[in-house]
């Protein structure tokens, strides 16, 4: 579903962010991504979006390489991809039902269906008492979550959480991977970057560790090994 | 599906209009600086000219006919003047009207009436009244007069008795440079006035939009194409210029109220005030349209900055 092929990234200033990774991720998986900050998780993540391009090598999404999708036809792909952010990204002037309604509007869908799902959606995420608070009004696991039921409300194909647990203390982070893994169950990618051993050892799911760039180990039910 | 998103553009716009209280306020205050200031300048200039052309229609060259001329001959005259192509219209003003319309215009002065009536006799000569089509032909016309033998004062075959052009000849002079002068001025100072105007407006939308830059990219990753997150900017633009351009119109009204007697002293009939009020569909076009035009444009062009990457 996901492959990077030999994809390296350096600034112009020269820093190297990512030096020939070369990676694939199938349907379905839940996949950890681990390192030290500027191993070169968040620059994976970038180039999967489409929010920058690799200076070397090739990132494709199902088949489709990214760096040739035309800035036109972008927004349609990012629809297909559910992303959450360690610091939230909500609209703040909007309330917890019209962050996820707005996904659902640029979709293009009807008025009816965001009427159904999203209050379904912000069920699933158990924000149901809170729909109508602005993001001022609403905790750092009650923002998180609200991310999470914007990102999963189209039913994407991939879910990216970066650092999704960094903001957050112990109770709410546990929460917070619980939703995910659910999410995985129901059949949908998921790839997670994280520094939280406790997180990555809980989950036992395949595990990527990265360093300086590279992809230093990858194991299937691995362990957070720095 | 057009008209859904349509719908849901304008909405939105109007919802971030009102949840953005504070700089919405501080956008709408300054676009009200800024329409004021063309709105000023374009009323200012264009009641100048109108006042001025009042002022430019009440000059003219009367000739005084000899008390001696026969009505035909002076018609005679009359038509050789409106062969001039200079001349726009001659008015023939007979005694006997001279007369009705002085003692009209000097019907509460006792005296004059009085002594009116003491000379028995009509004192007034018949006068032809030359207008002509721009202030400074004037001169052109007069000269034609003075040339022209049998018109000019005093020659054995003249009707003419006297002609006044030379009395006011200094004045009328005066008064072209002047309408001239105030034209020029007008159309240098709107043309400023305007510049300066977009460029704050444009400044203010452009820092409203800055605060809003990081939900930009945030409607980016969610999805949104550049028109739908552009969309309730623009409509916000317009809702700015909208409410600015209404508030501008109200606040002229005290203003030109409070300036009528000021202007009336220098203009006679014509004021401030009444020029608004008689021209104020034109004045209501002019502001609204503009206020529109800028917010959305500089709505526009300043999103257009967080919209270049893919």
């Amino acid at each position: 579903m996901i492959y990077f092929d030999n994809v390296s990234k350096s600034y112009p200033d020269g820093t190297v962010a990512l030096n020939g990774v070369t990676l694939s991720v199938k349907q379905g998986e839940f996949v950890s991504i681990v390192g030290h900050s500027g191993a070169g998780k968040t620059t994976l993540v970038k180039l999967l979006l489409g929010e920058d391009s690799a200076t070397d090598g090739s990132v494709s999404f199902d088949s489709v390489d990214i760096q040739k999708v035309k800035a036109h036809d972008m927004p349609e792909l990012r629809r297909r991809i559910g992303i959450i952010f360690q610091d939230f990204r909500l609209l703040p002037n909007k309330t917890a039902y019209e962050n996820v309604a707005f996904a659902m509007e640029v979709a293009g869908k009807t008025e009816e269906e965001i009427a159904s799902d999203v209050p379904h959606v912000l069920e699933l995420v158990d924000l149901s008492q809170k729909m109508w608070n602005f993001p001022r009004q609403l905790s750092g696991g009650e923002l998180q979550r609200v991310a999470i039921a914007r990102a999963i409300v189209n039913h994407p194909d991939l879910i990216i959480a970066d650092e999704p647990t960094g903001n957050l203390d112990p109770i709410n982070t546990y929460e917070i991977v619980q939703i995910l893994k659910k999410i995985n169950d129901m059949g949908t990618t998921v790839i997670l970057t994280t520094h939280n051993k406790g997180v990555v050892e809980a989950l036992g799911k395949r595990v990527i560790t990265m360093d300086h760039g590279k992809i230093i180990r990858d194991d299937s039910t691995g362990k957070y090994a720095l | 599906m057009l008209w859904t998103t349509i719908k849901r553009i304008i909405k939105a716009g109007f919802v971030s209009f009102w949840r953005n209280g504070s700089v919405s306020l501080s956008a709408v205050f300054v676009m009200i600086v800024a329409l004021f200031m063309i709105a000023s300048t374009l009323i200012i200039t264009a009641f100048l000219g109108t006042a001025l052309k009042d002022l430019q229609d009440k000059i003219d060259i009367n000739i005084y006919v000899d008390a001696k001329a026969t009505e035909s001959a002076i018609m005679d005259l009359k038509k050789q003047l409106e062969t001039l192509p200079e001349v726009k219209t001659v008015e023939y003003i007979s005694r006997e009207r001279a007369l009705d319309e002085f003692r009209s215009r000097h019907e509460n002065d006792h005296r004059i009436t009085q002594a009116l009536d003491e000379i028995g006799d009509n004192p007034l000569p018949a006068t032809l009244t030359v207008k002509a089509r721009e202030p400074s032909q004037y001169e052109g016309i007069s000269n034609f007069l003075l040339n022209k033998s049998e018109l000019s004062a005093g020659s054995a075959i003249s009707i003419v008795s006297k002609v006044n052009y030379n009395d006011n000849k200094a004045a009328i002079e005066r008064l072209s440079k002047l309408i001239v002068g105030v034209k020029k001025l007008g159309g240098i100072i709107t043309a400023v006035m305007v510049g300066i105007s977009i460029l704050i407006t444009f400044n203010t939308i452009r820092l409203a939009i800055f605060i809003a830059r990081d939900e930009i990219g945030v409607m980016r990753l969610v999805g949104g194409s550049k028109e739908y997150i552009r969309g309730p900017f623009v409509v916000e633009g317009i809702l700015y210029g909208l409410v600015a351009s209404f508030l501008t119109l109200i606040l002229f009204y005290p203003i030109t109220y409070w300036l009528k007697n000021t202007t009336q002293v220098f203009y006679g009939g014509v004021d401030l005030l009444h020029y608004f009020v008689a021209n104020f569909v034109q004045i209501f076009l002019i502001i609204v349209s503009s206020g529109i035009a800028l917010g959305a444009v500089s709505s526009y062009l300043a999103v257009r900055k967080y919209l270049t990457s893919k």
